[in-house]
């Protein structure tokens, strides 16, 4: 059977099942709708969580990039695993005895203020449909490579789905989804690794196969080749990377806080019973995460070093059919420079005649290694899984801000229990079509635009929600305040380095680097917006009125794990 | 200060003092190991693994991993001990 035979076959099976689980989980009632009735075992929501958070950028993109990027690359490693550490020991236990169905919720009761609810609402909108653009795009570049169908058709049938099962089953049917999307997204990603390991080392585990040496009888280190390869072609060594320690430093922590800050993540652990519970969830669902993001760079060694081999200074004409594919997709490009009808590909830029897009990477990667045709299906079939499933969170992110948050408690407080539940239905459907026209309009790179949203997110959920907890005297005003300008400050920063909106459009952007502020790139600014976020708060408190008693109770008792009862709008 | 009240402060230290020492764990395996002092921890070779760019690979995220169920069985304890669990 051929690929594509087989990506029909394998595709076609893992939606109609998502499509029947949402169907036998639809939900009844605002609090199925928002937070899944609130029953969720701890293993069920980390899987969840773990398919939520592993987006097209974290299935496609991200080992591409470190196939490119190589030590950079651990910004992404590190940043997007180490936020976990956060949201567990700051964040989840906390927000889950709370025991609401948003973060606007939070911030807006905690801070005592429609205002404070409203400024969390345009933050959670901001952050997730900066996100959910990277995940359409993610959708669209999967169906047209391998399902030969047009880039928009693919968005459209991506959005038709996720659709379906967000807005007949909200919170319920995407949890149970996202289960089994971790378990299709987890394989796709495994399978390959382990054949590829075995392939190039010997060793079965792609983690120690990284640090082995090659099966070629050289006895040389798969890494000490790489690096050798990198440096003869001109690039910097894979091992020592060629970023500022600043800016990864800066990175790094932006990704890290910006991950225990996104609104989509938090709120899964709004679906379980007790605080324990929340705690458990967050270590299995970090764990489940672990088994991607420890494979990963793993996956980026051998397809970078299996790409080089293959295509450095080869003869076009003799090219595998994957590379003629790919290239038909635009995603990869060569032009014969000098003529010499092989390919040259090198870091001078001036002689390079081969650019290849990193979002590709994992995708060509069983290709390029020969695997057969239904792990390559496979992949797709992951792909699609990881990129539905976090749409999916962020959509019902966008829903419940605009429902719940706006319509219910600013708005139309007076509003039926059906009548809320037919908004955020009407509220997801919205926020879909956008989302699908982003993916046809795509913004750029998917892990480049998702950067972006942890920053958005450092900037301004995370100070006021910690502070929240662990600063009793934070008062409204401090709160208000710095979100205003932890965002403002990022999105500033975000349109002048990365959009050059200001100095004359994308051109300008390449020009602008030696300008940045501390040195430090816009993916790493979230830091500093955090950092100002937390100061603005701190300094406007000192001169405003201390927050109301009760407000003061409310604090001290979601610091006490006991008696969290189930998630509910009082 | 009732004695409820100063049980929930008791409580509150004892977390706080775990958060930080678990949080300087974590600063410590991933801004200490895998980026400020990767230069110097790459000299030092395990396997094919550099040691620094190990860290900031592999390592950093195990420990992370150890470091949430550490705080969920310390956790889980203070809770029992201030008989706060459900």
């Amino acid at each position: 059977m051929t690929v594509q035979t087989w990506t029909y076959i394998l595709v076609g099976i893992t939606f109609a099942l998502y499509i029947g689980i949402a169907i036998w989980s639809r939900a009844g009632s605002t609090k199925e709708f928002y937070v899944a009735g609130g029953g969720v075992s701890p293993l069920a929501n980390g899987m969840a969580t773990a398919a939520d958070w592993m987006s097209a950028a974290s299935f496609i993109s991200m080992a591409g990039i470190i196939a490119f990027a190589g030590y950079d690359g651990s910004v992404y490693l590190m940043g997007w695993t180490g936020g976990y550490v956060l949201l567990a020991l700051l964040l989840a236990p906390y927000l889950r005895k709370f025991g609401k169905f948003t973060v606007p919720d939070f911030i807006g009761d905690r801070y005592y203020s429609k205002t404070a609810r409203i400024v969390a609402v345009i933050c959670a909108l901001i952050v997730s449909f900066t996100y959910v653009a990277g995940q359409m795009r993610g959708v669209g570049v999967v169906f047209s490579r391998f399902l030969e169908v047009d880039i928009n058709t693919g968005v459209v049938i991506g959005m038709v789905i996720v659709l379906f099962y967000a807005v007949l089953g909200g919170m319920k049917g995407i949890t149970y989804t996202q289960v089994a999307q971790y378990c299709v997204l987890i394989f796709a990603f495994m399978v390959p690794a382990i054949f590829i390991s075995i392939q190039m080392t010997g060793n079965p585990v792609p983690q120690l196969g990284m640090g082995s040496t090659m099966n070629d009888g050289s006895g040389v280190y798969l890494l000490d080749k790489l690096n050798g390869l990198s440096t003869q072609l001109g690039f910097a060594e894979y091992t020592s990377g060629s970023k500022s320690t600043m800016d990864v430093f800066a990175i790094t922590l932006a990704l890290m806080v910006g991950t225990a800050g996104l609104p989509h993540v938090i709120v899964r652990f709004f679906t379980v019973k007790r605080v324990r519970d929340a705690r458990k969830s967050a270590g299995l669902a970090l764990l489940l995460i672990a088994i991607l993001y420890t494979t990963a760079p793993a996956v980026a060694v051998f397809a970078r070093t299996n790409m080089i081999n293959t295509v450095s200074d080869q003869e076009y004409a003799e090219m595998p059919e994957w590379f003629k594919n790919w290239e038909e997709t635009g995603l990869l490009k060569f032009n014969d420079k000098n003529g010499d009808g092989k390919i040259q590909y090198v870091a001078d830029g001036k002689r390079n005649e081969l650019v290849v897009d990193r979002d590709i990477m994992v995708l060509a990667n069983p290709e390029i290694a020969n695997l057969p045709a239904w792990v390559i299906a496979l992949v797709a079939a992951g792909g699609l899984a990881a990129a539905l499933s976090t749409a999916a969170g962020l959509l019902l992110v966008i829903s419940s801000s605009v429902s719940h948050d706006l319509i219910k408690k600013v708005f139309v407080p007076n509003i039926t229990e059906k009548g809320e539940l037919w908004a955020a239905r009407a509220a997801a459907t919205v926020a879909v079509v956008i989302a699908g026209y982003f993916g046809i309009n795509p913004p750029g790179f998917v892990a480049a635009v998702v950067a972006l949203a942890f920053g958005l997110a450092a900037a301004s959920f995370f100070p006021a929600i910690v502070l929240g907890i662990f600063y009793k005297k934070m008062n409204k005003e401090g709160a208000i305040a710095g979100m205003i300008v932890g965002i403002s400050l990022m999105l500033f920063y975000m349109l002048k380095f990365k959009f050059g909106i200001f100095d004359g459009g994308k051109e300008a952007v390449a020009g602008l680097s030696q300008d940045w502020w501390f040195g430090i790139s816009p993916e790493g600014f979230g830091t500093i917006a955090m950092l100002v976020n937390f100061a603005v708060s701190i300094i406007v408190m000192q001169f405003t009125e201390a927050p109301p008693k009760a407000v003061q109770e409310i604090v001290e008792d979601i610091r006490i794990p006991s008696g969290a009862g189930e998630a509910s709008e009082h | 200060m009732s004695d409820k009240q100063k049980k929930a402060s008791a409580y509150w230290r004892e977390n706080v003092r775990y958060l930080f020492i678990l949080l300087s764990i974590w600063f410590v395996v991933s801004y200490g190991a895998g980026i400020l002092f990767k230069d110097a921890l790459n000299t030092i070779k395990i396997g094919g693994f550099e040691l620094g760019f190990w860290f900031a690979q592999q390592g950093s995220i195990y420990v992370f991993v150890i470091l949430i169920f550490v705080y969920v069985r310390l956790m889980n304890k203070l809770d029992k001990k201030y008989g706060f669990d459900e």
